[in-house]
């Protein structure tokens, strides 16, 4: 419906100026209420970046003085149980503040709605009110750690130690359930708008990849996250009526538990990887100056990781005493989402051949996410095999091999967002040659770090330990000094991030020459994203139709 | 006056996507089966370790009054229907009154089950009681799930009355709708005059000056209230509030055998 609004003039040459960008639009709401009630999608995305590099900033500056903790032998810096809060804090808002939200709230409610051509998402109050989810799921869950005692399960809150402990797991249980509340809004948002939004030219196959990774996203967020809350529920109130389903002493199965427990948090690294994946998809074909390889497999492959993905949670339980079969059964499925993932890396190396690349800070980012991702999911090949696991399983492997494909993968291709829509998000560029130090220091701490815990894996040290045998002491020493370069490199980012913020020079409408959508609008966008009708080429990559 | 009557054109959009509202619920509805699903499976896995105990176990709950819950639950899903068809036909009052029926059988579902469990608790069949621990393990954890499924329910149960209730107020409510309208450079416009023109050009309504202290305006609409006016904008809420009343209904219809009938 259109309206007309005629104002009768008293002065002449009123002419009318240019739209004013989604940050200078007077909305109904002034001041920080502005922000706080809004339903535009860019600027929840931005509550949503501002709060998840928050999470992130504090969640590595636990990892640190874990870290830290494992310089010597025997007690360094902190109680035993204060190590193990320090690990279950860290793994709770890593988890599940920074990496699941992380690029899809925060980067895809921004450019998804833009990429298929759409003013906002198809549910723009369910948006802001997932938004007030999340954050009243993350205070209770950061209530909850001091709160009676600082919780000491890890973040994987395995029965029957998380029904036993006097720490106040109930809290952060119910902070968990309306955090996955949270997700699948989100996911239902994405897939009924890239359903019902898409531009009438904007086809399956016209859409950036990104969207098509978050469409797989969306799923694996509608369909997995229902059975982490109805765990979380059931272990809450086993806790407070003594229900008996996970009990042992009443008959229960902790094994379920473990069982219902992955059968969310399985898919949910692919929740966490998927979009990651998206991101790298639209960073490469971006800096190599050519159009993606393989367009349709990686398209089907991001189906293929979502659905293949759903059904190898058994993995995590090869030494829990489930079924010799079902362990087969699990170890051939776990090696077949290899392929699709596979898929994706050859077509992204094939893009890259014969472009014309440039390297910037993106770019960066996202070749190390190549590099380090491929060291991820190989170890995971290891772990997926049956007999091998049996040696590796609850080693510093593990953790290593998870920090590679979440941190590695995950993290890195968040930062390449970052760097990628920084400009487009805030109209502003940061300092490339700061951001590409931080870059150097993160790969060169990351490897030092995980690496070295890799190798420590395989002799044998074991993950959750606070203290470690002197055989392992050098390599937690040369682990340490890496998660001290690591952490440089993370504040050096976010710091020169922040400083562009506020001082940094203007950037332009397309700074990087890419391609989709995003680029033809003016930075920032206006308040419903496009100022004239959006030229929408058949194949998002063409830069025969660069903008 | 030199009226050079510039338009201060203000686009705004009614975002009613009757399909896409569609797809949303729909979604919803799936975490809601897998939500129950999760339950589902772990009363599978304790059914198949214990048949007999849960044999046992269900002849302690009342079956007379698990029936009386689900004549009532599958009478309001009736009733919720048809108020759905009686508004998609224009007919807002008999609507209303379906409506408030099924809203009453939510709650008569509930009082219900107040008793049922308050029974259970009185003879001291509750989780954790000194009573239930001697009982079989099976029985536990029939009673556990038991207390866990239908509480879960109840808990959506309460939840669809008090949507219904909503819906209820809504289509009670007379329509009046306020749209904000937020002209570029209102300061340009300052001493200008709000007025509305009708297709010939004439002033049908003649609004206050804008001065200094105006940074927006609002419009408040009244639009009369016609059958199609339901139809267009109102119709997929409450066809998605029965939806999901349909549902409660429907996890109802799979937790009555499973745990009344299997004696």
């Amino acid at each position: 419906m259109e309206a007309e609004v005629l104002v009768e003039e008293n002065k002449q040459g009123n002419s009318p100026s240019a739209i004013p960008s989604y940050l200078e639009h007077k909305g109904r709401f002034r001041g920080i209420w502005s922000w706080l009630l809004t339903t535009d999608h860019k600027r929840i995305s931005i509550l949503y970046l501002v709060s998840i590099l928050t999470f992130f900033a504090v969640g590595s500056i636990l990892g640190f003085f874990m870290r830290m903790e494992q310089m010597t032998t025997g007690p360094t810096i902190m109680e035993p149980q204060t190590y193990n809060a320090f690990f279950t804090l860290h793994g709770v808002m890593m988890i599940f503040l920074f990496i699941i939200p992380g690029i899809p709230a925060a980067f895809g409610n921004f450019i998804l709605p833009i990429h298929i051509g759409a003013e906002d998402v198809a549910f723009p109050r369910l948006n802001l009110m997932s938004w007030y989810l999340y954050i009243s799921g993350a205070i209770l869950a950061l209530t909850s750690l001091f709160v009676g005692g600082l919780i000491d399960t890890g973040w994987t809150f395995y029965v029957p130690y998380s029904l036993r402990t006097g720490t106040n797991v109930s809290l952060a249980l119910f902070g968990v359930f309306l955090l996955g509340f949270s997700s699948i809004l989100t996911g239902l948002n994405f897939i009924t708008t890239i359903h019902r939004l898409r531009a009438p030219e904007m086809g399956w196959f016209n859409m950036p990849l990104f969207v098509w990774s978050l469409y797989a996203t969306g799923w694996i967020q509608v369909i997995a996250t229902p059975i982490i809350g109805i765990t979380g529920l059931l272990v809450i109130a086993e806790r407070l009526f003594g229900i008996g389903i996970f009990d042992p002493s009443k008959g229960g199965d902790p094994v379920l538990f473990q069982h219902l427990f992955w059968i969310y948090s399985h898919p949910a690294v692919y929740i966490m990887i998927l979009p990651a994946m998206g991101v790298i998809s639209e960073v490469i074909p971006a800096f190599a100056r050519r159009t993606i390889f393989g367009y349709k497999f990686i398209a089907y492959s991001s189906i293929a990781i979502a659905s293949v993905g759903s059904l190898v949670w058994g993995h995590h339980l090869y030494v829990s005493g489930q079924s010799y079969t079902a362990s087969v059964v699990f170890s051939l499925l776990t090696f077949l989402v290899a392929i699709p993932s596979a898929i994706k890396i050859f077509n992204w190396v094939s893009t890259l051949y014969k472009g014309s690349i440039d390297l910037s800070t993106p770019m960066l980012y996202a070749l190390a996410f190549i590099f380090l991702f491929m060291i991820g999911g190989l170890t995971g090949l290891m772990l997926g095999t049956l007999s091998v696991d049996v040696h590796l399983h609850d080693t510093y492997f593990v953790v290593a091999h998870f920090h590679y494909v979440m941190f590695g993968g995950t993290g890195f291709g968040l930062f390449a967002a970052l760097h990628y829509w920084f400009p487009k998000m805030t109209g502003r560029m940061y300092n490339e040659r700061i951001a590409k130090i931080a870059w150097a220091l993160l790969v060169i701490g990351f490897n030092g770090l995980y690496f070295t815990m890799l190798v420590l894996g395989y002799q044998g040290m074991p993950r959750r330990y606070y203290d470690h045998l002197p055989e392992f002491h050098e390599g937690h020493i040369i682990a340490t000094v890496g998660s001290w370069i690591l952490v440089s490199g993370i504040f050096l980012m976010l710091g020169n991030i922040l400083y562009a913020l506020f001082k940094g020079r203007k950037a332009g409408q397309n700074p990087w020459k890419a391609t989709t959508l995003e680029w033809q609008v003016p930075t920032p966008p206006p308040l419903l994203n496009f100022v004239t009708k959006p030229n929408i080429p058949e194949d998002p990559y063409d830069h025969k139709f660069r903008f | 006056m030199t009226s050079t009557a510039a338009t201060a054109k203000v686009e705004f959009h009614e975002h009613h996507d009757y399909t896409g509202g569609k797809i949303g619920m729909w979604l919803f509805l799936f975490t809601e089966l897998l939500l129950f699903g999760g339950m589902f499976i772990v009363y599978a896995v304790y059914r198949y370790q214990y048949p007999q105990e849960f044999h046992q176990a269900a002849m302690e709950l009342n079956t007379l009054l698990g029936t009386i819950n689900t004549i009532v639950l599958l009478t309001s899903s009736l009733s919720m229907a048809l108020s759905i068809a009686t508004l998609q036909r224009g007919k807002r009052k008999v609507s209303l009154a379906f409506l408030s029926f099924t809203i009453f059988c939510a709650l008569v579902f509930l009082v219900n089950k107040y008793f049922e469990w308050s029974d259970k608790i009185h003879h001291g069949i509750y989780p954790n009681s000194e009573e239930l621990l001697n009982f079989e393990k099976g029985e536990v954890l029939f009673f556990g799930l038991y207390y866990m499924m239908t509480g879960l329910h109840g808990i959506h149960v309460l939840a669809g009355a008090i949507i219904l209730s909503i819906m209820a107020y809504f289509i009670a409510k007379r329509p009046s709708e306020k749209y904000y309208f937020y002209p570029e450079k209102l300061k340009d416009l300052q001493g200008s005059k709000l007025v509305i023109i009708n297709q010939k050009g004439e002033e049908i309504w003649n609004g206050a000056t804008i001065n200094e202290s105006v940074d927006q305006f609002s419009v408040n609409i009244k639009r009369p209230l016609t059958d199609k006016y339901i139809d267009k904008n109102n119709i997929g809420k409450l066809e998605n509030s029965g939806l999901y009343w349909h549902l409660v209904d429907v996890i109802w219809i799979f937790l009555f055998p499973l745990f009344y009938l299997i004696t």
